[in-house]
């Protein structure tokens, strides 16, 4: 972890926003981060996994043929087919690669050497955001008209006509500004405050340790916490993974369905 | 002693989504014990719901370190 250490001040300096700006091991290369290569990573170890998983299919599933199918089911049954209705084929490979991506890059925040939750930096959920974003409003005015499909969003039927003095600017605010960046700014800000969250109890039980002995007594607690916050920050990070796919899932069917 | 109020108000803001993400995961409870069957029905409602009120929370975390 490329953290500047505490040990060199007086005082604990706590762990900020800064924390997350990491310089770039290229001098001169602004692209070669430590984000933008677990990206790449996360790329790679998710075709591995599931390029083996699925090369040997066999009617009686190998364990890793079963662990890929699980995942494969859990996005294809649970979320897709139960969310979107009888026309989710199609976008079951949308929301599978949405899923893995998102989840081993989360998971990155909690596996040793690593430690950094690539979603942490705001760009890479801004741009899966826009890509869902798009996606969502094509499919809407490509099923329904462009016409159609504004006149949904801004006009819903049954309404009685002064209401939409109010509805109609927060509807369009809802869908074309409250959306994407809720969107993104849900698994960054998870991802941000997780991590800020490890950094505060191990950094300070480091800097408890190298404290007086009545400090080094207390240090355990605060790495003992941290452990516990690390299982607790795997379930936020499984959760987002989860979350943002099921909203992606609703918000197409939202553009399917010819009722808003 | 340093630091930014701001942070003290981002504790007061994460008030109400907190309260908010109770009662949505009171309520889901409440729906499958009484029903065990709705379970599949309830949970990505509950999940929606829970990520929306914690969208509030976030947005103040977020203000609280670009204010």
């Amino acid at each position: 972890m490329l953290i500047q250490l505490a040990a060199t001040g007086e005082g604990f300096n706590p762990p900020s926003a800064e924390d997350f700006d990491l310089p770039p091991f290229i001098d001169g290369v602004e692209f070669a981060t430590k984000p933008i290569l677990l990206a790449f990573l996360s790329v790679i170890l998710i075709s591995v996994f599931f390029i083996a998983a699925s090369r040997k299919a066999a009617v009686v599933p190998s364990k890793l043929q079963f662990a890929g199918e699980g995942v494969y089911n859990f996005v294809r049954e649970g979320l897709a087919r139960d969310i979107i209705g009888h026309e989710f084929l199609k976008f079951v490979p949308y929301l599978f690669t949405l899923f893995t991506f998102i989840l081993v890059n989360n998971v990155f925040g909690i596996v040793p050497m690593l430690q950094f939750p690539t979603m942490s930096r705001v760009s890479f959920p801004y741009v899966l955001a826009a890509i869902t974003f798009f996606i969502f409003h094509y499919i809407g005015i490509k099923k329904q008209g462009i016409v159609k499909y504004m006149r949904d969003i801004m006009f819903m039927p049954g309404v009685p006509k002064p209401v939409y003095i109010l509805l109609t600017p927060i509807e369009i605010a809802t869908y074309f500004i409250v959306r994407p960046l809720t969107l993104s700014l849900r698994l960054f800000a998870n991802m941000f405050a997780g991590h800020l969250l490890l950094m505060v109890f191990f950094l300070g039980g480091e800097h408890l340790l190298a404290g007086v002995i009545g400090l080094k007594l207390v240090s355990p607690f605060a790495f003992i916490i941290g452990i516990a916050l690390t299982f607790f920050e795997f379930m936020v990070q499984v959760l987002q993974a989860y979350i943002f796919t099921l909203l992606t899932a609703l918000y197409i069917a939202g553009a399917l369905a010819d009722e808003h | 002693m340093e630091g930014t109020l701001n942070l003290v108000g981002y504790g007061l803001s994460a008030i109400g989504p907190a309260i908010a993400t109770g009662m949505i995961f009171a309520a889901y409870i409440n729906g499958v014990a009484r029903q065990p069957e709705a379970r599949s029905v309830l949970q990505p409602i509950a999940f929606l719901g829970f990520a929306l009120a914690e969208a509030l929370a976030l947005f103040g975390l977020v203000l609280a370190f670009v204010l």
